[in-house]
């Protein structure tokens, strides 16, 4: 059935075709529509959960955390301050590896306060243990949300899931949704088994103990198989997605990389405007490639390589940034060349931070650098788009 | 069931002789039984009972973090209202984990009516970090944050925050005060806790040998000391209902304050200024003549 709902409400619709049972949640903005919207389901009775009105993100997570370990299905969302005020105990849940699912409205963190997308809040959760991705589209959205629930409740995975949808752009934007039938979700994710331990009074265990030197950097390796693992696992799922729903999904998805020299990489909504953009290059026979990342955490590391080894210039078009050295995904994909022959020119772009629009004409600035670089000419590794500069510079007293 | 000859926390764990933190969660598990689901704030209980892979617990049991015991609690029951279950969830915190860092979410769990009964054992100080100033520390008190000498001869320089009434405050289905050196009276408010639905708090006084600076044979000794004084008297609130608190311990004699300070070394300061003890003392007095008329025999 085709709907028009906004981003939050994939979401929160993918919470109710996948039953979840527990949604604590704490309302922020961009994502408080995902609890009203809960809230609706349940006072509708088109949805049987309980909706634990928590007094903060902390205890969200820490209430997720209590349900999923008494063997039930859990879902929240949150974004931004929310996210970064959970950060302690997002690496408890992964450490746990209880699968619960997060739906993210992606927003810059303050200050100065800003309540418009970028991807700094699910970036600096990077290390949490905790698989993210990340959404063009509500459809996007909706099906990742799905999907996440077969990968992290995977026997092989047990980790925790973020599924980040861009704010506004997304959130509360609405567009056309194919929503799947309740019965064929049902068969695509199954009824919920707990395959770790619960607390069950039948059969005692300590959840969260004290781990001394001697046992703590085992439980750490297997979180890092588990994670190494996910990568099979999100492929099998994506695969068989598609196979019953029709819609595909990658996570490096490549697009116009036939003989590609510069290929621009990007992740969420800015895709859907880099698409159009690089289309309109190969029309004017110009050999530009688009990668969109949909999974960020496990890293696809191995994709990227094969995708990119032979291109001239790879430019991250990416909406955060770790001051001191640039972007996250560009560090990643300078990292992950680091020891291979092949490789390409790898540049960092800044973009759309705090909500600034990317354009056509922050993607013509892009590709100005990329075709210097490709030349051969000096460009600088991290460059910010869009920025005006100059006014920063004489506040600091550089000018 | 009785399940007052089986033991749901087992020995053999890490906690100090003397300290009073066992004896308070012995008696809780035998008195709740085995269809129950713990939840322990971060502290010496959850770091002394549970070193990996070893456990000594009986019943199920679960640490998240410091200050989200009354969260998580709040998850569990959620979940158990989604499966149908009926069992006991508790929370143990200490007071830090519980006046302090976990405060709002005790707050909200309170608030929101969960079916989750919350344990704080308050030996006045954060003492798995090494004796450091609570909200729940006593004035007077020495901690290594509130250190004695010539420019603060006192300690700490605040009252205790007054938790039981606080979240009698909020509500709460039902709120005592009690001391295991009380052990009918402790037993019997355990009991009545479990047995109403909604959430319920139990504020119990929990000596720490080594904070306290006492002996650890006199643990028992020093916490009835604290209620015979009247410094921490015992009593019990339903709904919310301050106005009909009820009493239910008073001392046929009070003995004085200074018989509670004498043998802690935490207080041993404030026995060289007669000032001092006598403000302890007449806050006592203060507080038993206000609520004195709430003791019903």
């Amino acid at each position: 059935m085709k709907v028009m709902i906004r981003g939050n409400e994939s979401i929160a619709y993918a919470f109710k075709l996948a039953r979840v049972k527990v949604i604590p949640a704490y309302p922020i903005t961009p994502s408080t529509l995902v609890p009203e919207k809960i809230s609706e389901f349940i006072a509708n009775g088109e949805m049987d959960a309980e909706f634990v009105t928590v007094e903060s993100e902390h205890s969200a997570i820490s209430a997720a955390i209590g349900a999923s370990a008494h063997g039930v299905r859990v879902g929240t969302a949150t974004a931004s301050q929310g996210l970064a005020l959970m950060h302690e105990v997002l690496f408890i849940a992964s450490g746990m590896r209880l699968p619960i699912v997060m739906g993210i409205g992606n927003r810059a963190l303050s200050a100065p306060i800003n309540i418009w997308c970028d991807h700094q809040d699910m970036m600096a959760e990077r290390d949490t243990g905790w698989m993210q991705f990340y959404a063009e589209s509500n459809q996007e959205g909706l099906d990742l949300g799905i999907m996440a629930y077969r990968i992290a409740e995977d026997e092989r995975i047990l980790l925790p899931a973020m599924v980040g949808i861009d704010a506004f752009v997304l959130t509360h934007t609405v567009e056309p949704v194919e929503l799947p039938e309740q019965k064929d979700v049902d068969d695509f994710i199954g009824e919920f088994v707990p395959h770790y331990v619960t607390l069950d009074p039948e059969k005692p265990a300590t959840l969260g103990s004290f781990g001394f030197p001697e046992h703590y950097m085992e439980f750490k390796y297997g979180q890092w198989i588990a994670m190494e693992r996910a990568k099979k696992v999100i492929d099998e799922v994506f695969q068989e997605f598609e196979e019953r729903f029709g819609r595909k999904y990658k996570r490096v998805y490549p697009e116009f990389m036939e003989d590609a020299e510069i290929v621009l990489i990007t992740m969420g909504s800015m895709t859907s405007t880099t698409r159009e953009f690089v289309r309109r290059l190969r029309a004017q026979g110009k050999k530009v490639g688009l990668l969109k990342l949909t999974t960020f955490r496990p890293f696809p590391k191995e994709e990227l390589k094969a995708l990119l080894k032979d291109v001239k210039v790879a430019a991250v078009v990416e909406r955060n940034i770790s001051f001191g050295f640039g972007g996250a995904v560009y560090g990643e994909l300078a990292a992950t060349f680091a020891n291979e022959e092949r490789k390409p020119r790898i540049l960092d772009f800044i973009v759309g931070l705090g909500g600034r629009d990317i354009t056509f004409k922050t993607l013509e600035e892009v590709v100005k650098i990329a075709e210097k670089a490709e030349k051969g000419e000096d460009v600088d590794e991290v460059n910010w788009i869009d920025v005006n500069k100059e006014a920063v510079l004489k506040a600091e007293g550089l000018l | 069931m009785n399940y007052e000859k089986e033991e749901f926390f087992a020995p053999g764990h890490g906690m100090c002789a003397g300290c009073a933190a066992p004896i308070i969660v012995r008696w809780v598990l035998k008195l709740a039984g085995p269809n129950t689901i713990v939840v322990n704030a971060t502290g010496c209980l959850e770091v002394a009972t549970t070193a990996y892979p070893r456990t000594s617990w009986r019943v199920p049991w679960m640490h998240v973090a410091f200050e989200n015991a009354a969260a998580a609690a709040s998850g569990i029951e959620a979940a158990a209202k989604v499966k149908g279950e009926k069992l006991n969830i508790i929370a143990f915190g200490g007071d830090g984990g519980t006046a302090d860092i976990g405060f709002q979410a005790l707050s909200g769990m309170v608030e929101r009516g969960h079916n989750v009964l919350y344990v704080l054992y308050d030996n006045e100080a954060y003492m798995n970090t090494g004796i450091q100033r609570s909200g729940a520390t006593p004035w007077g008190a020495w901690t290594t944050t509130s250190k004695v000498g010539n420019a603060n001869p006192i300690g700490k320089l605040e009252p205790k925050k007054p938790m039981a009434r606080i979240i009698a405050a909020h509500n709460a289905k039902y709120v005592a005060t009690a001391n295991p050196a009380f052990f009918q009276d402790f037993k019997k408010k355990v009991q009545k806790a479990l047995s109403y639905e909604g959430p319920k708090f139990l504020h119990v006084i929990s000596s720490c040998t080594t904070g306290w600076r006492h002996d650890p044979s006199k643990t028992i000794e020093i916490m009835k000391l604290a209620t015979d004084t009247g410094l921490f008297p015992l009593w019990e609130v339903i709904d919310g209902d301050l106005e009909n608190m009820r009493i239910t311990y008073k001392p046929k004699k009070f003995k004085p304050i200074e018989e509670y300070l004498k043998p802690q070394g935490r207080f041993r300061h404030l026995l060289k200024n007669p000032e001092y003890v006598k403000k302890i003392q007449e806050q006592i007095d203060a507080w038993w003549a206000k609520y004195g008329h709430h003791y019903h025999k």
